[in-house]
């Protein structure tokens, strides 16, 4: 059953510790909402951690495991092993839910090993753009300009002067079955492409937009707001990649960047120039994703 | 040697902390600065403020408007700002 264009099940309840207007509780609960009870998630260090609650206390009404931060994509693989072994795979759905970090830097080696095998697993992996559960350390899906404790502000360019790493380029050219961006303010598209996933016979990954008012800096009641605005700007493009076909889900890129930008804190020291370098670098990969997609249509 | 048994069941398995308490018993309203309060007169029963909910807080009560827990809602605000018609107003704590 649906409520709002969105299932109504809860697989997640009340009472965890994320912060007020947490991006990361958002995705996790529209994950589960469409793959269902059957579904085991498996999880690093990473906010997650801490939010589920302290031992032996946890707000999942799923099976939740714990894992090293560098072994999410392989505990996934092993559960699903262990899985088939049972006969059990067909109705279960296995899903490693890891940060930013843990996807893009420490996790990369396991989640390109685990494509490598093709284990049949949905990887989500929510961009909050920096180790947030340790206090804003800088990670290599930071985004062009942003400053963190890592980076501080200096006399010179002290914040991040490089781009985020394309992570769904990487798993492309690992010839994925299914790869998407989705963001939380976008629910209904969120909940398709989560269901395409779902019917994928083999890896799939998920990218996932993810807020955070403490380590962004910006006032909670924002959240959904700033995700509207990131896929507006095109700062953060929804689009999937099927079989190495590309398709854009949302095409309308209207704003300039600077109207996401000067609502987070994390962005206040940037000069004018820099804000037009940051326009060019996503105007050229907006331009880019939309040849690949043209590509893909021939 | 445990090491080369053959492991038949699940007992045979090294332990492992497992947590099997839920949450739902930490109060987490506590936290809250601002409270979110609903129009019911404004309200067209979207439930839009219930899909995005970070908090789980939203339920729906018996003549079918979104009824707000205050037992978790920690206050942030996006329902208010969500809201198509405005009927969710935030007030602050006390007053």
């Amino acid at each position: 059953m649906n409520r709002a264009g969105i299932p109504i099940e809860e697989y997640v309840c009340s009472g965890h510790s994320a912060c007020p207007g947490c991006g990361a509780l958002l995705v996790l609960r529209y994950v589960l909402k469409v793959l269902g009870k059957n579904t085991i998630v498996t999880s690093p260090a990473c906010c997650f951690t801490a939010i589920a609650g302290m031992f032996p206390d946890t707000c999942m009404e799923v099976p939740l495991l714990y894992n090293a931060f560098e072994t999410t994509a392989a505990s996934a693989s092993g559960i699903e092993a262990a899985l088939k072994i049972k006969g059990k795979k067909d109705n279960t759905h296995v899903v490693a839910f890891a940060g930013d970090g843990g996807t893009a830097d420490i996790g990369l080696q396991a989640i390109s090993g685990a494509l490598e095998d093709g284990h049949n697993i949905i990887y989500v992996c929510y961009d909050n753009e920096a180790y947030m559960n340790t206090g804003i350390q800088s990670s290599s899906l930071t985004p062009m300009g942003a400053t963190t404790t890592t980076n501080p502000i200096g006399k010179e360019a002290g914040w991040k002067i490089t781009p985020k790493k394309n992570m769904m380029d990487i798993l492309v050219a690992h010839n994925i079955k299914y790869a998407a961006t989705v963001n939380p303010s976008y629910p209904i598209d969120f909940v398709k492409k989560v269901e395409k996933a779902k019917a994928t016979k083999g890896f799939s990954y998920i990218h996932a937009y993810s807020v955070c008012p403490t380590g962004w800096r910006y006032q909670p009641e924002l959240g959904l707001e700033m995700g509207r605005l990131a896929t507006e700007t095109g700062a953060f493009p929804l689009y999937e990649v099927e079989n190495g076909k590309y398709n854009i889900t949302y095409k309308k890129k209207t704003k300039n960047v600077l109207e996401y930008y000067k609502l987070q804190g994390r962005f206040r020291h940037l000069s004018e120039d820099f804000i037009n370098d940051v326009q060019a670098y996503i105007d050229q990969e907006w331009q880019k994703l939309i040849l690949k997609e043209e590509c893909s249509k021939k | 040697m445990k090491n080369n048994q053959k492991y038949s069941s699940v007992e045979d398995l090294p332990e492992a902390s497992v947590a099997s308490v839920s949450t739902v018993y930490i109060k987490t309203g506590s936290w809250r600065v601002y409270r979110p309060e609903i129009d019911k007169e404004k309200c067209i029963k979207c439930f839009i403020c219930w899909r995005c909910c970070p908090d789980i807080s939203i339920g729906i009560d018996e003549e079918g408007y979104p009824k707000i827990n205050y037992d978790y809602c920690k206050g942030c605000g996006i329902c208010s700002h969500e809201c198509p018609n405005e009927a969710i107003k935030m007030k602050r704590e006390g007053k």
